[in-house]
C-alpha cells in the first residue's frame, strides 16, 4: 500500500507552567494515498495537536512522522517549512486569509515560498486562474477578504491550499464557521479533490460532515479510541 | 531581482495599510536625513565662501597690517595731549621689501576716512594712499582713465582715482574725469574711475571686511605730504590724535610653498623693530584657509552629531512601530509560516518593510535637502521683510544673510545610505522576533 503519510507511536507533551500536558500519548495511523479521513473526538482530545503535527507545524516529542518518505522528527525548521510548502495544503476553520491582500494575491502566497524562489510566471498565473475558476471566484480576483462571504473566503483558502499542488490537504473544521448550504458546497469541493486523488485529513465535530469521509478516527485523551467506517 | 521588486511592492502594500502611521514614523528619518544634508550644505557653503575670500586676498600673499592697540590708561592721562603712535613704519616696508628674497613685490598703503566734496555733494570716503601695484593686487579694473602712476608718486601730484560707487554719488550724471574732488580742503584731479568690485569680507578677526566701492585712491607720497602721519579726530566730544605711517603692506611671495616660511621670517624680522608686539598683525590667507577648514571640520562634527541623534531617534521610532506591527500581524505571520515561509522569509519581509519605510523617509529627506539653498533664500526674504528691518538687523541676521548653503553631492547618497542603514539596524530586532514566533501560537493569536 502506497502511503501519503504515517505516524508511528507519536507523543506530544506540552509544558504548561510546571504542569506537563500529554496532548498525544502514542498515536499510530497510516494514511494511504487518496485517503479521506475525518478525525473526531471531544474537545481537548488532541485532534488539533495531531493535525498540527501532520502539517509539520511542529515536531513530535517522541515517535515518528513520515511524510513523502522522510521522517519529520529530525528535520530543521527550514525543512519543515519546505514540507509545508510543497507537500501540504492547509484549510483552517477561520479561513486565515491575509487581510491586506486581494484574492489573487492570497492564492499566490505559497508560490512565494517555493524552494529556490522561482519567478511567478505565466504558467503560474494560468494555474491560479484555473484554480479560481474551479472554486468559482474568477470574477473576484481583485476583491479583498472582507468583501467576501465566509464560504467565498474558504474557497479562496482551498484554492490557496492547492496552488503548490500538494499531496495532502489538512483541514481543521473547515466548515465550522459556515451555514449548512455553504458547508455542503465546501464538502463537495473536498470530495472532488479526493476523487482526483488527493489525500485529505479533516478534523470535524459534525457527524454529518464526518460521514462524507472514507473513514473516521475517534480520538480520546490523546490516543485513538476507535477507528472505522461511519458510524464505526 | 524580480523577487526583490515584488518584495518591495508587498512591503509597500503592508505599509499603505496604515498610511498615517507609516507617514508619521517616517518623519523622524525625513528630518534626520534632511538635517544631515542641510548641515553639510551650510558647512560647505561657509567653507567655499571662506576659500573664495581667501583667494581674493591672494593665496601667495602675506598681508601685514597695522593694528591700533587699545589705549592703555586712556582715562587717567590727559587724553587731549596724548598722541597714540603705532603701526607699520616706512622702515618696515623697506625691510620687508628689500631684505627677504622670496618677496616678489611689496605694496604699502595708508588709509584714512575723510569727507570728500564735489560741489555741494559730500561723501565719507576711504582715502587710500597707494602705489600703482595696488590696482592689480586688489583686482581693481578701470572703467575710465588710468590708475596712479609712478610719475604721480615722484611728483607727489594731486591726482585721485575714484571708485565707481564714489563716482556715482559725487558726480551722478557728470563725467568725473578731469574734475576735481575736495578732500580735507585740498583739490585732487580725477584721473581714473575703477569698476565696481565685490567686497572682501572680514576673515580671521585681524582683517576687517573691505568695501571697495566708496574708495578714493591717491599716491602714497601725496598723502604723506598733504595729510601727514598724524590724524586728529574729534569724536563724542573728546579729541584724539593718532600717528601711524602705513596701514598695510601686502607682500607677494614667489610661490605657494614659500608662503609659510616667509611668513615666519616676516614675523621674526618685525618683532625686532616693534616694542609693542600688538600694533601690527601678519595675516596669511593660506593659514586662514587652514583655519577655515578646521572650523568646518568641527562644525561638521558638531552638526553631524546632532543630525545623527535625530536619525537614531527616528530609528527608535521605527523600531517601536515595527514591534507593534509584528504583534498586530502575528496571525499573518502564522499563516505565512503554515504556507511554507521560512524564518528567513519572515525576517526579510519585515526587514524589507522597515527598510522601505526608512528608505522612503530618506528619499523625502534627500528631496528636502536638495531644497536647502532655496529654503535659505526664501527664509532670507521672509526675514528681511518681516523681522530684520532697519535697526533690528542683528548680529544673527547678518550671519544668516551671509550663509549660502551648498549641497554636497556626496552627502545625498550618504544620507540615503544612512537612512537605509538605520532601517536595517532598527528593523532587525522586530523582524527577528517576528520570525521566531511559534507558527502554531501565531496561528492561534487573537
Ligand atoms: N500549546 C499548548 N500548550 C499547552 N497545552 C496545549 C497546547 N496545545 C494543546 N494543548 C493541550 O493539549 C490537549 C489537546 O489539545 P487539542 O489538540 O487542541 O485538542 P482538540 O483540538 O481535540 O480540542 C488539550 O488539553 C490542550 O489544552
Ligand atoms: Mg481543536
Amino acid at each position: 500500500m502506497d502511503l501519503a503519510a504515517e505516524v508511528i507511536d507519536i507523543e506530544k507533551d506540552y509544558l504548561l507552567g510546571t504542569v506537563l500536558v500529554r496532548a498525544l500519548r502514542g498515536v499510530t495511523i497510516q494514511f494511504p494515498k487518496g485517503d479521506f479521513v475525518a478525525i473526531m473526538g471531544s474537545s481537548g482530545s488532541g485532534k488539533s495537536t495531531l493535525l498540527n503535527l501532520l502539517g509539520a507545524l511542529d515536531r513530535p516529542t517522541r515517535g515518528k512522522y513520515i511524510i513523502g518518505g522522510n521522517d519529520v522528527s529530525g528535520m530543521t525548521d527550514d525543512d519543515l517549512s519546505s514540507i509545508r510548502n510543497q507537500l501540504i495544503g492547509f484549510i483552517f476553520q477561520s479561513y486565515n486569509l491575509i487581510p491586506q491582500y486581494t484574492v489573487l494575491e492570497n492564492i499566490e502566497v505559497p508560490l512565494h515560498y517555493r524552494t529556490g524562489y522561482p519567478r511567478i510566471g505565466v504558467k503560474e498565473r494560468d494555474w491560479i486562474e484555473k484554480l479560481a475558476e474551479m472554486v468559482g471566484l474568477s470574477d473576484r480576483m481583485d476583491h479583498r477578504p472582507y468583501q467576501l462571504s465566509g464560504g467565498q473566503q474558504q474557497r479562496v483558502a482551498i484554492a490557496r491550499a492547492l496552488v503548490n499542488n500538494p499531496e495532502i490537504i489538512l483541514a481543521d473544521e473547515p466548515t465550522g464557521n459556515l451555514d449548512s448550504a455553504t458547508e455542503h458546497e465546501i464538502m463537495e469541493m473536498l470530495l472532488r479533490l479526493n476523487r482526483e486523488g488527493r489525500t485529505i485529513i479533516m478534523v470535524t465535530h459534525e457527524p454529518a460532515v464526518a460521514k462524507l469521509a472514507k473513514r473516521q478516527i475517534f480520538m480520546k485523551d490523546g490516543v485513538v479510541a476507535g477507528e472505522g467506517i461511519f458510524p464505526g | 531581482m524580480a523577487n526583490l521588486l515584488r518584495t518591495i511592492q508587498l512591503a509597500l502594500k503592508s505599509l499603505m495599510l496604515h498610511k498615517l502611521r507609516s507617514g508619521l514614523t517616517m518623519l523622524g528619518i525625513v528630518f534626520g536625513v534632511f538635517s544631515v544634508i542641510a548641515m553639510l550644505a551650510i558647512g560647505e557653503g561657509a567653507s567655499q565662501q571662506a576659500q573664495q575670500q581667501v583667494l581674493k586676498l591672494g593665496a601667495t600673499n602675506i598681508i601685514v597690517r597695522s593694528v591700533k592697540p587699545p589705549r592703555e590708561n586712556a582715562s587717567t592721562t590727559n587724553s587731549s595731549q596724548f598722541v597714540l603712535r603705532y603701526g607699520l613704519k616706512r622702515t618696515d616696508y623697506d625691510l620687508l621689501s628689500k631684505t627677504i628674497p622670496t618677496v616678489l613685490q611689496a605694496v604699502p598703503i595708508r588709509e584714512l576716512s575723510k569727507a570728500c566734496r564735489y560741489r555741494h555733494r559730500e561723501l565719507n570716503c576711504r582715502i587710500v594712499g597707494c602705489t600703482p601695484e595696488y590696482a592689480d593686487m586688489n583686482y581693481l579694473a578701470l572703467a575710465q582713465g588710468r590708475f596712479i602712476s609712478d610719475k604721480d608718486r615722484r611728483d607727489k601730484s594731486n591726482v585721485a582715482v575714484i571708485a565707481s560707487g564714489t563716482a556715482d554719488i559725487l558726480f551722478q550724471f557728470e563725467d568725473p574725469l578731469g574734475q576735481s574732488v575736495k578732500i580735507a580742503d585740498r583739490r585732487y584731479t580725477i584721473v581714473g574711475v575703477t569698476k565696481a568690485r565685490d567686497a572682501s569680507a572680514a576673515i580671521g578677526g585681524s582683517m576687517s571686511g573691505q568695501e571697495y566701492n566708496s574708495d578714493i585712491y591717491i599716491p602714497l607720497e601725496t598723502m604723506r605730504v598733504r595729510m601727514g602721519d598724524l590724524n586728529m579726530d574729534r569724536r563724542q566730544g573728546s579729541f584724539s590724535a593718532e600717528e601711524w605711517e602705513l596701514n598695510q603692506i601686502t607682500l607677494k611671495i614667489a610661490s605657494t610653498e614659500d608662503v609659510m616660511p616667509t611668513a615666519d621670517v616676516i614675523r621674526e624680522s618685525l618683532k625686532q623693530f616693534h616694542k609693542s608686539p600688538n600694533d601690527y598683525a601678519v595675516v596669511v590667507p593660506q593659514e586662514l584657509l587652514k583655519q577655515a577648514e578646521q572650523i568646518r571640520v568641527i562644525f561638521n562634527v558638531v552638526l553631524g552629531s546632532i543630525a545623527a541623534i535625530s536619525l537614531v531617534v527616528g530609528g527608535i521610532g521605527i523600531m517601536n512601530i515595527m514591534l507593534a506591527t509584528v504583534t498586530e500581524r502575528t496571525r499573518e505571520i502564522g499563516i505565512r509560516r503554515a504556507l511554507g515561509a521560512k524564518q528567513h522569509d519572515i525576517t526579510m519581509q519585515f526587514l524589507t518593510e522597515t527598510i522601505v519605510l526608512a528608505g522612503s523617509g530618506g528619499l523625502i529627506g534627500v528631496g528636502l535637502g536638495l531644497l536647502t539653498p532655496l529654503a535659505f533664500a526664501g527664509m532670507k526674504q521672509v526675514a528681511d521683510r518681516f523681522f530684520f528691518d532697519g535697526q533690528a538687523a542683528s548680529e544673527f541676521s547678518t550671519m544668516f544673510r551671509d550663509m549660502y548653503p551648498q549641497v554636497v553631492p556626496s552627502s545625498l547618497p550618504l544620507a540615503f545610505g544612512i537612512s537605509v542603514g538605520i532601517g536595517i539596524i532598527f528593523g532587525l530586532y522586530p523582524a527577528r522576533s517576528a520570525a521566531r514566533l511559534d507558527p502554531i501560537e501565531a496561528l492561534r493569536h487573537e
